[in-house]
C-alpha cells in the first residue's frame, strides 16, 4: 500500500521546486499528447496542413527583405540580407511563440484546469513544445537556404547555435509560465504582452546588423544596456552561427567581442528567472480553478 | 485488522473571494474602494474526515453547500485557505465528462488524450483501448472527429474511458445521468462493480435515490459545515430537514423585512395513526394506517389538491394518491378541515417510511410541499425484504430425473 500524500503543490520556495519537476516530468508523456493536439488540431481541416507554419515566416521575410532590404538600402551594407533576416526572425519567432502561447496557455485550458488536477506547468510547457516543432520546420528551411546559397554554416561558430537556444528557451519559458499565471488573475496581461512584443521586436538586432548600433554608441552605457537583453544575445549568437558572410564578407563588427560569456550569463540569469517564475507560479495556481 | 484510509482531511477550510473587478482599469479606479469590492464567505468550515478504502461516500447538500468544493479538494483541483489534505493511491475524478476532449479531434485520438490526462500511460492505454470503445458502444464512429458526434455519443465515450481508467478512487460530481436507459444500467453495473472490487468512490449528487442506493456513508453539507456524517437513511432525514429549516429562516427573512410571504394555506399538521401499534408507536403488519392532514384555508381559494405520499427512508416514493383521484372536493372558503386518509391492510415492508403533503392549484401551481410531514414505522415480520410485504408460498418438485441416472 502506498503511503498518504499531500494533496497539491509545496508552496514552499526551495524544497517545492524538486517536488515541482518531478510532478513535471512524471507528466511529460501527457505534455507531448498536449502539443501534438495543439499541432494536430491547428492544422486539421485545412488542405496546406503544416505548410501554413511557413507561410508567417516566409511573408515576413519577404516584406522585410524588399521594405529594408532593397528600399531603405540596408541590403548594401549587409551581406547575405536574406538569410541574415531569417535568422533574426526564426529565432525571434520562437520567443514570440513561447511567451505568447504560455501567456494565454493557462486561459484557454480553463475547462480542463478546473475539472481536472495536473500539474499546471504542463500547459504553459505544452506551447514550449508547439513553438519548437514551429522553430523547427523553419530552422531546416533555414539550413536548406544556406546551402542553396553556397553559405554553408560548417565551422566552430555553429556551437553559438545550441547555446543561444538554450538561453532563449530558458528566458521565453521563465516568462512564459510567470505570465501564464498573472494572466489568470488580470487578463489584461496578454493585450499588455502584444504590445512589450511589438516593442522589443526593435530592441534586438533582427532587420538591422548590431553593427549599426555599435557604430552609433561606440560601447557606451547604453549599448550595454542594448546588450543587456537576454534576447538580444540570443540573437546575435544565432547570427553568428547561421549568418556565415557576417563573418567572411563584412568588415564591420556585426556581434560583441565577448558574445560567449554574455551568452553564458545570460543563461544563468534566464535559469533563475525561469526559476523564480515557476516558484510564483507555483504559488498562485492553487487558486486557478476559482479564478479561471 | 481496520481498513486502511485512503483519503485524509485535516481542519479543511476555504475562503473564496469574489473580486467584482478584473482589468487593471477598474482596479485603478476602484484603488481606494478596493474592500468594498472584494466580497468574501467560506465555502468550507473546518472539514475533518477520514474515508476507508472500498467504501462508497455520497457528499449531499443543496446548492452552495460547499459538497462540490469538498470533492475539488480532495480531487487537489482547488487547494484549501488552511488544512490539509492526503491520498494514496490513483485517482480519477469525472468532474465534468469530457473535459480533456478537443473537439477537432477524432474519438481515438481524444481517447488517447484523455486517458493520459486522467493518468494512464500510453502503452496502458493500447491495452484498455478495444475494451473502452466497446464499452462506449461507437465503434463506427471512432474515427470521426468528435465535434460531429451527438451529446450522447461524446458523454459515452467520455464515460467509458473514465471508467477504464482503474483508479484506486473514483471522484464523481453528478455525471452518473448519462446516455441513454440502457447505456446507464451500463454505468451502474460499472460502479458496482467498483464497489464490489473494493475500490473507493466518493459521489456528488441531488439524486436522494442515487445516494441511497449506492452509498455506505453519506456526508451532509450545510453552508460549508457538516452537519451529519454516517447512516445514509439517517443523513437523507438531516438533508431533508435542512431543507425545511432553510424555508422557515427564508420565510422569517422575509417576515422581518416586513413583507411576510403570503399564504393561502397555513403550513398542515400532520399526524399518523394505526389500527394496531405497539408502545413504540411501531405500526402493526396489516394494520390500518390513518393519515390525517389538518390544514386552514385562510382566505379564499381557486379549486385545489392535496396529494399524499409514502416514501422509504432513503427517498424512493412507495405510493401516491391526489384529492382528485380519491374523488374529494376540497372547501373553498376559509376555515380549517382536515383530510383524513386511511390506507386499509396495508402491505409496506418493516423499516421506517415518511409522509410528504403537496398542496398546488388544479390549474397546476404549486402551494405549498411539506417533506417529510411525519414519519412512521413498520414492523418487520414475514419473509423477505422490501418497501413492500408480499405474502409467499413456496415449494420445490422434481421436473426431471438427473440425466446421468437415466443413461446408466
Amino acid at each position: 500500500m502506498e503511503d498518504l500524500k499531500p494533496v497539491g503543490q509545496s508552496t514552499r520556495f526551495v524544497t517545492g521546486t524538486w517536488t515541482s519537476i518531478k510532478d513535471v516530468w512524471a507528466s511529460r508523456e501527457l505534455t507531448s499528447l498536449l502539443v501534438r493536439r495543439e499541432l494536430k488540431a491547428r492544422y486539421k481541416d485545412s488542405s496546406l496542413g503544416i505548410v501554413w507554419s511557413l507561410v508567417r515566416p516566409l511573408a515576413q521575410l519577404l516584406i522585410y527583405y524588399f521594405a529594408i532590404g532593397e528600399i531603405l538600402g540596408l541590403a548594401r551594407s549587409i551581406p547575405s540580407f536574406a538569410i541574415f533576416v531569417f535568422v533574426g526572425l526564426t529565432t525571434w519567432g520562437l520567443f514570440v511563440e513561447i511567451v505568447q502561447g504560455g501567456t494565454t496557455s493557462i486561459t484557454n485550458n480553463a475547462g480542463l484546469i478546473k475539472k481536472i488536477y495536473l500539474p499546471r506547468e504542463i500547459f504553459p510547457l505544452a506551447s514550449v513544445g508547439g513553438a519548437l516543432f514551429n522553430f523547427g520546420v523553419q530552422l531546416i528551411i533555414l539550413i536548406l537556404a544556406t546551402i542553396v546559397a553556397g553559405q554553408i554554416p560548417m565551422d566552430f561558430n555553429l556551437l553559438y547555435a545550441p547555446l543561444s537556444l538554450a538561453v532563449l528557451i530558458f528566458f521565453a519559458t521563465g516568462l512564459g509560465i510567470l505570465l501564464a499565471g498573472l494572466n489568470v488573475y488580470l487578463r489584461d496581461v496578454q493585450h499588455l504582452v502584444e504590445v512589450a512584443i511589438m516593442v522589443l521586436f526593435w530592441a534586438s538586432p533582427i532587420v538591422y546588423s548590431f553593427s549599426f548600433v555599435h557604430d552609433k554608441l561606440q560601447g557606451n552605457w547604453l549599448e550595454q544596456l542594448y546588450l543587456a537583453n537576454p534576447i538580444t544575445v540570443a540573437v546575435l549568437g544565432m547570427q553568428r552561427a547561421f549568418w556565415v558572410a557576417g563573418t567572411t564578407e563584412s568588415t564591420s563588427q556585426n556581434w560583441p567581442d565577448d558574445l560567449a560569456i554574455r551568452l553564458w550569463i545570460a543563461l544563468g540569469i534566464s535559469i533563475v528567472i525561469l526559476w523564480i517564475g515557476q516558484r510564483i507560479f507555483s504559488r498562485i495556481q492553487g487558486n486557478f480553478a476559482q479564478e479561471l | 485488522m481496520s481498513t486502511p484510509t485512503i483519503i485524509h482531511v485535516e481542519d479543511v477550510s476555504k475562503r473564496f473571494v469574489m473580486h467584482k473587478d478584473k482589468s487593471i482599469k477598474e482596479r485603478i479606479l476602484n484603488f481606494t474602494r478596493a474592500r468594498k469590492h472584494q466580497d468574501d464567505f467560506w465555502a468550507l468550515k473546518d472539514i475533518s474526515l477520514d474515508i476507508a478504502t472500498g467504501t462508497t461516500v455520497g457528499l449531499v447538500g443543496h446548492n452552495g453547500s460547499g459538497k462540490s468544493t469538498l470533492l475539488k479538494v480532495v480531487g487537489g483541483i482547488i487547494q484549501p485557505t488552511t488544512g490539509h489534505v492526503s491520498r494514496r493511491g490513483r485517482m480519477a475524478a469525472l468532474l465534468e465528462l469530457g473535459a480533456g476532449f478537443h473537439p477537432d479531434l477524432t474519438g481515438r485520438e481524444n481517447v488517447y488524450l484523455n486517458s493520459a490526462i486522467l493518468g494512464l500511460s500510453r502503452s496502458e492505454t493500447d491495452g484498455y483501448f478495444d475494451e473502452i470503445v466497446d464499452f462506449s458502444g461507437i465503434e463506427e464512429f471512432i474515427d470521426t472527429q468528435v465535434k460531429f458526434y451527438s451529446s450522447g455519443m461524446y458523454v459515452r465515450l467520455a464515460f467509458a474511458v473514465a471508467v477504464h481508467v482503474d483508479p484506486d478512487l473514483l471522484l464523481v460530481d453528478e455525471v452518473l445521468a448519462v446516455g441513454d436507459e440502457p447505456f446507464q444500467r451500463k454505468c451502474m453495473a460499472k460502479i458496482a462493480q467498483f464497489q464490489a472490487e473494493g475500490r473507493t468512490i466518493v459521489l456528488v449528487s441531488h439524486s436522494a435515490e442515487q445516494v441511497g442506493a449506492l452509498c455506505d456513508r453519506v456526508v451532509v453539507l450545510e453552508h460549508g459545515e457538516m452537519l451529519h456524517d454516517g447512516d445514509p437513511a439517517q443523513a437523507l432525514r438531516v438533508l431533508r430537514g435542512s431543507f425545511s429549516d432553510e424555508q422557515v429562516r427564508h420565510e422569517e427573512k422575509l417576515e422581518a423585512e416586513g413583507r411576510p410571504e403570503h399564504h393561502v394555506v397555513a403550513v398542515p399538521q400532520v399526524s399518523v395513526t394505526a389500527s394496531e401499534q405497539d408502545n413504540a408507536g411501531i405500526i402493526a403488519p396489516r394494520a390500518d394506517i390513518h393519515v390525517s392532514v389538518q390544514y386552514e384555508v385562510l382566505e379564499t381559494i381557486d379549486p385545489w389538491l392535496i396529494g399524499v405520499a409514502l416514501e422509504t427512508a432513503v427517498g424512493n416514493v412507495v405510493f401516491r394518491m391526489t384529492t382528485r383521484e380519491l374523488g374529494e372536493t376540497l372547501p373553498l372558503e376559509p376555515g380549517t378541515y382536515a383530510l383524513n386518509v386511511t390506507f386499509k391492510n396495508h402491505n409496506l415492508g418493516g423499516g421506517s417510511y415518511s409522509v410528504s403533503v403537496g398542496m398546488a392549484y388544479e390549474a397546476g401551481a404549486t402551494i405549498q410541499v411539506v417533506n417529510p410531514a411525519a414519519t412512521f414505522e413498520v414492523a418487520d415480520y414475514g419473509v423477505g425484504r422490501g418497501a413492500i410485504r408480499l405474502d409467499v408460498e413456496s415449494s420445490i418438485r422434481r421436473i426431471e430425473a438427473a440425466r446421468a441416472a437415466g443413461l446408466s
